[in-house]
């Protein structure tokens, strides 16, 4: 049977077909749907993790155990992931174990675009990088057949535009793979130095096997065609390359990226006049063929930022562009914007109100940079707003700067990784303040349930991790658990945190504004009372619009949360149902 | 079997470009295309301009659209056809939905939503402007507009031989399966 299937839903089918038991993941753009749809095939226990780390370790553990597991997450989650990873690397599998990385060139939802390829690298495991859905699922069954025949992780590589693209998948039947038994080996399981001092030379030799293997595996392959041009690809590339030459150029297309085929790279070297490599962001690939002595033509002409696509190979490579329409009319843009009635606005509106630096984290609420709420001065990466503030307070405190720094964290990112940073702030006597922006749910990718949910990736009914008592168990002095819809409530807080010099910290709990049933409520404009001085329209709420003079709220979009009737000064705009 | 096909989808997010091109797939596949599509999730969807990409043909490689390759964008929103317009082919076809979406700028009135946009787009390419907010509101259910949009597309590309009711049988919840039968049948009626 075929489907058209997204690669990350693919990559699901993979180990469903190829008999995975055990699967983790922390949500993260564009991996996530990895193991939502994973969490599909009852055969496979899944769950989410707080963290990529945590994800990655459980797996390490289910391998070990005798399962062929999986852990995914996006390419960011890998560095968080990376201190497992790499010793993972020396003391192998017992079953099967992959573990997947979506990259996100062009950073259409991330913070920065890494290539992750070098983690391979680096972590000495072997990589496999699809091109599309078909291969998505079909190496599952590659990396999970190496990982046990070379005791070895593998890193499966993919993309965006391979993870969210879609395709036609073959569709198999579940192989029954039975847990390998389980037999304690402290020479290889327990990496203290003595151990660890001979796995490395085990991973050195392994290396040398994959190499080998890397020559001779069928998804590392010559395509020839004519040999004026010859192009070396891999991944999504691959698929531009076909697009812009079709059965023109001869290609190897290399599905196998660590360790990388030397002696394929200059059999094929040799069979063409002119040597391209096409690949995304780094130069990985070109490197290796540069130190093998060949000349090769890649970054000089292809961008090392954002995505490639079939127009920029085409006009490098063959200096041709497609006629296109062009129109002289500008558009305003259209950036991403936080919805109607998300509980976040308000706690934004008080800050910006008070004017105290905000560090803030990844999730939808790093939206409140965008004006007008302007609202937050930093984002780096999962959870260093509340590590970061507390170094913000000290640096200042230290050198007798008085003032107050918030953070502003997610309840998931609470989780993943902002706990240590508040056990941070108790520990060393920091008194920067973290307000928890708990939406009760894993919002920006798309509602996932976290340990604060009460419920499972697979739907069962789990204990919800209460912020407020873990807080005061951790020292916390004060816990002040507000409304972020009323005003004067997030004010009042905000206002005793930059009063005190007690460690602090304020959960503003309200429900995103997607969590169905979609809340129902109305405001309007009295059109009489309303002074049009604009106070309303610096919440950046969609609802609320200026038109001809006239302020109004469209009341499809409005979920009657009232912010704009507690900013309002004149009264003019009040609750209708 | 004809040459690839490229449609590109524009629209903002939670106009429903992902379901439309979703069974615009299903359906070409059932009927012995091969297909790949592109689209992106997470932060733009949060009210950001979106794209879904759609290419069929006997062989298709790149799931990606490039600029000047499209052979029809559906335009879910009027600004949305002019910021994609470059990737249309000299000799394509805008269909566009003659609503206006103003984006975060124009709601406060920094900016101001572009005039006459339809105007401008039929200057230099053809376009078939449909109210489909119109259409489907008359049907009961504004949010229907997606599947009118994929009516007219289906009619443009001369798919009707597809059994296309089955498919959106196949992907939308029971009790919307009547709004958006009437709503494909309305879409095949504008041209």
């Amino acid at each position: 049977m075929k489907k058209i299937m997204m690669g990350d839903e693919a990559v699901a089918r993979g180990a469903y077909e190829y008999g995975i038991t055990f699967a983790a993941a922390y949500p993260g753009t564009p991996s996530t749907e990895i193991i939502e749809n994973i969490a599909k095939y009852k055969e496979i226990y899944s769950e989410w993790a707080p963290n990529e780390k945590v994800a990655v370790e459980a797996a390490i553990g289910a391998s070990i155990a005798g399962a062929r597991s999986l852990a995914a997450m996006k390419h960011v989650g890998l560095n968080v992931a990376a201190d497992p990873l790499f010793t993972f690397a020396y003391t192998g599998v017992n079953g099967g174990c992959v573990i997947v990385t979506a990259d996100d060139p062009g950073m259409h939802s991330s913070q920065n675009e890494q290539d992750n390829r070098y983690y391979a690298k680096f972590a000495k495991i072997p990589m496999l990088e699809p091109s599309d859905s078909q291969e998505c699922k079909d190496f599952v069954g590659y990396a999970l057949d190496i990982s046990e025949k070379y005791d070895t992780p593998v890193l499966l590589r993919l993309t965006t535009r391979v993870s969210h693209g879609k395709g036609v998948v073959e569709l198999g039947e579940r192989q029954n793979v039975e847990m390998k038994p389980y037999k304690k080996d402290i020479p290889k399981y327990v990496m203290v130095p003595a151990n660890a001092q001979k796995r490395h030379v085990v991973v050195e030799e392994r290396l040398k096997a994959l190499r080998q293997l890397s020559e001779e595996i069928s998804i590392n392959r010559i395509e020839w065609n004519d040999r004026e041009i010859g192009i070396i690809t891999s991944g999504i590339s691959y698929l531009y390359v076909k697009e812009v030459f079709g059965d023109e150029v001869s290609i190897l297309k290399l599905g196998m990226t660590y360790p990388l085929p030397s002696e394929l790279i200059k059999k094929f070297a040799e069979g063409v006049k002119k040597l391209y490599v096409v690949e995304e962001l780094e130069p990985y690939i070109e490197e290796h063929v540069k130190s093998l002595g060949i000349k090769v033509i890649g970054k000089e002409i292809l961008p090392i930022v954002g995505e490639l696509n079939p127009g920029i190979i085409r006009k490098a490579i063959k200096g041709e562009e497609l006629e296109h329409i062009s129109v002289d009319t500008k558009v305003p843009g259209r950036p991403p914007m936080l919805c109607a009635g998300c509980p976040h606005r308000g706690v934004f509106y008080v800050l910006k109100k008070k004017r105290v630096p905000v560090l803030g984290d990844i999730g939808c609420y790093t939206l409140g940079a965008a004006p007008p709420l302007e609202a937050i001065d930093t984002c780096v990466c999962m959870g260093a707003s509340v590590s970061g503030s507390h170094g913000f307070q000290k640096a200042n405190e230290h050198k007798g700067r008085k003032q107050k720094t918030f953070s502003v964290i997610g309840d998931s990112t609470f989780f993943h990784s902002g706990i240590t940073g508040l056990i941070n702030i108790v520990y060393n006597k920091g008194n920067a303040v973290p307000i928890i922006l708990d939406n009760r749910i894993t919002a920006m990718t798309g509602h996932q349930h976290n340990p604060g949910t009460g419920k499972t990736l697979m739907g069962e009914e789990a204990p919800e991790i209460d912020i407020a008592k873990l807080s005061e168990a951790i020292g916390v002095k004060r816990v002040r658990v507000v409304d972020p819809f009323n005003l004067k409530e997030v004010e009042n807080a905000v206002d005793e945190a930059v009063n005190t010099d007690d460690t602090m910290v304020i959960i503003a709990k309200g429900p995103c504004a997607l969590i169905p049933p979609k809340p129902q409520g109305e405001c309007r404009i009295d059109q009489d009372k309303c002074k049009k001085c604009g106070l309303c329209l610096r919440l950046g709420c969609p609802a609320i619009s200026k038109k001809d003079g006239i302020f109004s709220i469209d009341p499809d979009q409005c979920t009657g949360c009232t912010v704009c009737m507690q900013v309002c000064p004149f009264d003019a705009i009040e609750k209708v149902r | 079997m004809q040459e690839v096909k490229s449609i590109l989808m524009v629209g903002v997010g939670g106009q429903g470009t992902i379901l439309a091109s979703n069974v615009l797939a299903e359906g070409l596949l059932k009927n012995g295309y091969d297909v790949k599509m592109s689209e992106v999730h997470g932060m733009s969807q949060r009210g950001g301009s979106v794209n879904t990409q759609i290419r069929f043909g006997e062989k298709v490689y790149s799931p990606v659209i490039e600029v000047g390759a499209a052979d029809v964008i559906v335009a879910f929103e009027k600004m949305e056809a002019v910021r994609w317009l470059n990737y249309l082919k000299k000799d394509g076809v805008v269909i566009v939905n003659t609503v206006e979406i103003p984006p975060l700028s124009v709601l406060i009135s920094k900016e101001e939503y572009p005039k006459n946009l339809i105007e401008e787009i039929s200057k230099s390419v053809k376009t078939i402007a449909v109210d489909a907010d119109k259409i489907a509101e008359s049907l009961g259910n504004i949010k229907a507009q997606n599947i009118v949009l994929l009516g007219v597309l289906v009619k443009y590309l001369g798919l009707q031989g597809i059994d296309w009711e089955e498919v959106i049988k196949n992907n939308v919840p029971q009790k919307f399966v009547e709004l958006n039968t009437n709503a494909f049948r309305k879409g095949l009626e504008v041209i």
